[in-house]
């Protein structure tokens, strides 16, 4: 077996939902071992949950999401409420490299687990706090989930038609914030290998998604624009849009920048009459005329296969893609070729196709390595083992419900 | 000077517009030393993007180019030719991580592929961004943000979220939201490879694809199709109860996984008896009611603007977000506490008002020290400095159109 990224690296992971556990994740495809620590009165929610129904799963065991959002992690189960599990998360922390949580600010310190706290127990400790706005500020206790993240972050405002409603985003917001989880906390870990400092980071949910709209952001503040959602169009391409394509649900994204696109893109139409007009000669004219031309153009992709189209149109030079599915997907032969999604033997739910990591690396391949692990699946390694606790002294704390 | 993460850490950007640009500013902003390559005579094609300042479009006037270009070095070369190249080369020796954006096929073309530059510096960290990777039938094809979008399912995913859905074609992500996207996640798997670089020495390559950085966002939803995909949608807010709501003067959003936000709710509602309704009592059940649920809740909602709910909802531990505009966002309160916006000195735009970042660090902070540069600012102090070029060398090839 190859190197991985983050061998070697430990993380005592707290986080639950969506927004934590795929940052964390992110590590542990690269290596890391990151310890999910829940208990049996407080599963992670994604077990049990989902945003869009509320209650999906009668098990913690066999929920498609859970598995998703926690590939490769190992779990222990440590009921926080009670002083000795607290003690026992600390001594978890002692051997670990980082720390990620996502609960509401100052929850960790009432727990006794408050970076202050963790830093005597390791001095490099780095402690990664993810909440919807922040850990300071005014609204610091504010809650929130992935589509209030997207609202407070700008981003719902921009999505949609201009006469529709706004789109508030949903497990992508998570999955965003996520991102910039991995980010900050990859960063933080080398420069603790350059210095041997640990830190706390501070990281909040609704500005991982601000950071993405810059521009919008910049023309309010050098122009007092406020900028609104425009569907699918483009500040000055056009051609710009998905086409309907032959087959029911199949669309095809097509995209023009240059006169030499479009006369490209002519001459695959077959060079129709219409396309000659006056309206669509130049970049902003057809800008300027694009609701028309997107019905002329639709009613010549509308006869077409979207695979077809976008091998004809690559062919000469023109931007157009087919608009898939998540059917769609696991039949396309690009992405297959390049094997973006992977297989693990679930022990409940029998075998799970996951997608795979997002990076594919030349010499330490991050890989997903196992499935979402059950609850509390691994006590016994993680006290035992890494701790080394004797099976008798676990087992008191099992008694006792501290592990639970 | 500030402590910074990535202090020491050499960066060479060859890329435009933002998915690579946003990767390097990433790095730059927590201290690394980036050197953005700029083909002449034009630069960086995100200079002639909006917005610009008061509508004056001009090369040096991008509010775009602006903020994803600070804290870094900018130099012009061109690689079309062989001194060009040559140039670059001995800019790749100096560096630990490369970021580019060009088809495969045209890296491979100048000689300037992984294969080419490891040889000369085997440390380096080579990140590629492409719309569709480095392998693969579709590596070459030619792809702009919305053709991402949409090849990653993302764009029919956005589609379905909507409550009430009135067409079925797919819809892009707005900006370039998937072009930011990508940028982080190739971030992400530059610094996971300067770590394991501290243990082996070794630097490599990393093929990041934008379709599979997207896809990777939305992997509950795209993952159920390569199984049995009749397990529930993650991403409808048809059945969401609460969800989208409208106020007098814009939107709001409610989430209510939990059943203490649930009653959350109820308690913010006042308790109005249509509540109490035994159909609503079970939270397993409820979601099924949710067109009428929210029929209700919308009644209560349109009296308040979005702002006063948004407060009054939070406050009684319900997870309301208000739809915010940039305009709010730079009337935020909570933004202003957080420094989330920094003012910054350009030599043509003057100060412009720009957002910092999502994460505070305790030790090693977000900063800025150095605006974005201007077209070609530093080629006499890369050339000349870095690289030891003489002022005659220089001008020699600016005439030649080398930089």
């Amino acid at each position: 077996m190859t190197r991985l990224p983050l061998e070697g690296i430990r993380v005592a992971d707290f986080t639950w939902a969506w927004a934590g556990p795929y940052g964390t994740m992110q590590l542990a495809l690269m290596g890391a071992e990151v310890i999910k620590i829940e208990s049996t009165k407080r599963p992670d929610h994604s077990r049990m949950r989902s945003l869009a129904s509320g209650p999906t799963a009668t098990g913690p065991n066999q929920a498609p999401i859970f598995n998703e959002l926690n590939l490769n992690k190992l779990s222990v189960t440590l009921d926080l409420t009670q002083p000795k599990a607290v003690e026992l998360a600390k001594r978890v922390i002692a051997v670990s490299d980082v720390v990620a949580d996502n609960f509401r600010p100052g929850t960790m310190d009432k727990l006794g687990l408050g970076y202050e706290v963790l830093r005597q127990v390791k001095p490099d400790i780095i402690m990664l706090s993810s909440s919807a706005v922040g850990a300071i500020g005014p609204e610091r206790l504010y809650v929130g989930y992935a589509p209030t993240f997207s609202a407070l972050g700008g981003i719902a405002h921009l999505t949609g038609y201009d006469d529709g409603p706004p789109i508030p985003l949903m497990g992508s917001s998570d999955l965003r914030s996520a991102t910039a989880t991995a980010f900050a906390i990859l960063s933080a870990l080398y420069h603790r290998a350059q210095t041997g400092e640990g830190q706390f980071i501070d990281l909040s949910s609704r500005e991982t998604i601000s950071v993405l709209i810059g521009d919008a952001i910049l023309d309010y503040t050098m122009n007092h624009r406020v900028a609104d959602r425009h569907g699918n169009r483009d500040q000055i391409m056009a051609p710009h849009n998905y086409y309907a394509c032959r087959d029911k649900d199949t669309w095809i994204a097509i995209a023009v920048a240059t006169d030499l696109e479009w006369q490209a893109l002519c001459h695959a139409m077959g060079d129709p009459p219409w396309a000659a007009d006056v309206k669509y000669a130049d970049v902003y004219s057809r800008w300027q005329h694009q609701d028309e031309m997107d019905r002329l153009i639709e009613e010549w992709t509308s006869r077409h296969s979207h695979y077809q189209l976008a091998e004809m149109l690559q062919k000469v030079g023109v931007a157009a893609t087919p608009a898939l599915s998540g059917t769609e997907m696991f039949r396309d032969p690009h992405l297959l070729e390049r094997e973006f999604a992977a297989e693990v033997e679930h022990p409940v739910m029998g075998k799970m196709v996951v997608i795979g990591p997002p990076w594919k690396f030349s010499g330490t391949p991050a890989r997903v390595m196992r499935y979402g692990p059950l609850l509390g699946e691994h006590n016994d390694y993680v006290f035992g083992e890494i701790l080394g606790m004797s099976r008798e002294e676990i087992q008191e704390f099992v008694d006792e419900k501290v592990i639970n | 000077m500030t402590k910074t993460a990535f202090a020491g850490v050499k960066v060479l950007e060859l890329a435009e517009l933002v998915s690579g640009p946003y990767c390097t500013k990433l790095l730059a902003d927590l201290g690394a030393d980036v050197i953005k390559i700029e083909r002449p005579p034009h630069g960086d094609i995100a200079r002639r993007k909006e917005p610009f300042l008061n509508d004056f479009p001009h090369p040096e006037r991008s509010g775009l180019f602006f903020y994803l270009n600070t804290n870094k070095r900018g130099i012009t070369l061109n690689l079309e030719s062989a001194t060009g190249r040559e140039v670059f080369k001995k800019l790749v020796q100096d560096t630990d991580i490369l970021v580019e954006d060009n088809p495969p096929s045209v890296m491979a073309g100048l000689g300037l592929d992984y294969e080419s530059l490891s040889p000369l510096n085997p440390g380096l960290i080579m990140t590629s961004i492409t719309p569709f990777g480095q392998s693969g039938p579709y590596r070459d094809y030619k792809a702009y943000h919305l053709n991402s979008y949409g090849a990653s399912g993302l764009a029919q995913i956005l589609i379905n979220i909507l409550p009430d859905e009135v067409d079925k074609r797919p819809l892009k992500g707005p900006g370039y939201l998937g072009e930011y996207d990508a940028g982080l996640s190739a971030a992400v798997a530059a610094v996971g490879a300067l770590y394991s670089r501290l243990a082996t020495g070794a630097g490599q390559h990393i093929d990041i694809s934008k379709q599979e950085s997207l896809i990777a966002l939305e992997r509950v939803e795209i993952g159920r199709h390569g199984n049995d995909s009749s397990i529930f949608s993650t991403v409808m807010l048809r059945g969401m109860v609460g969800g989208l709501q409208r106020c007098k003067d814009g939107w709001v959003v409610f989430t209510l996984p939990m059943e203490h936000q649930w009653q959350a709710m109820v308690k913010l509602l006042g308790s109005p008896d249509w509540v109490t309704d035994e159909r609503f009592q079970d939270e397993t059940v409820r979601a099924q009611y949710a067109p009428e649920l929210n029929q209700r809740i919308g009644e209560w909602t349109i009296t308040f603007t979005k702002e006063e709910l948004f407060h009054k909802a939070q406050s009684m531990n319900c997870p309301v977000g208000m739809v915010t505009t940039v305009e709010d966002l730079l009337n935020s309160e909570q933004l202003k506490t957080r420094d989330f916006f920094v003012e910054v000195e350009h030599a043509e735009m003057g100060r412009v008002t720009m957002p910092a970042a999502p994460y505070r660090y305790s030790e090693t902070p977000w900063r800025v020290e150095r605006t974005a540069p201007l077209l070609g600012e530093h080629n006499s102090d890369i050339y000349c400095h870095r690289l030891s070029y003489s002022g005659d060398d220089l001008v020699k090839m600016r005439q030649a159109g080398v930089i």
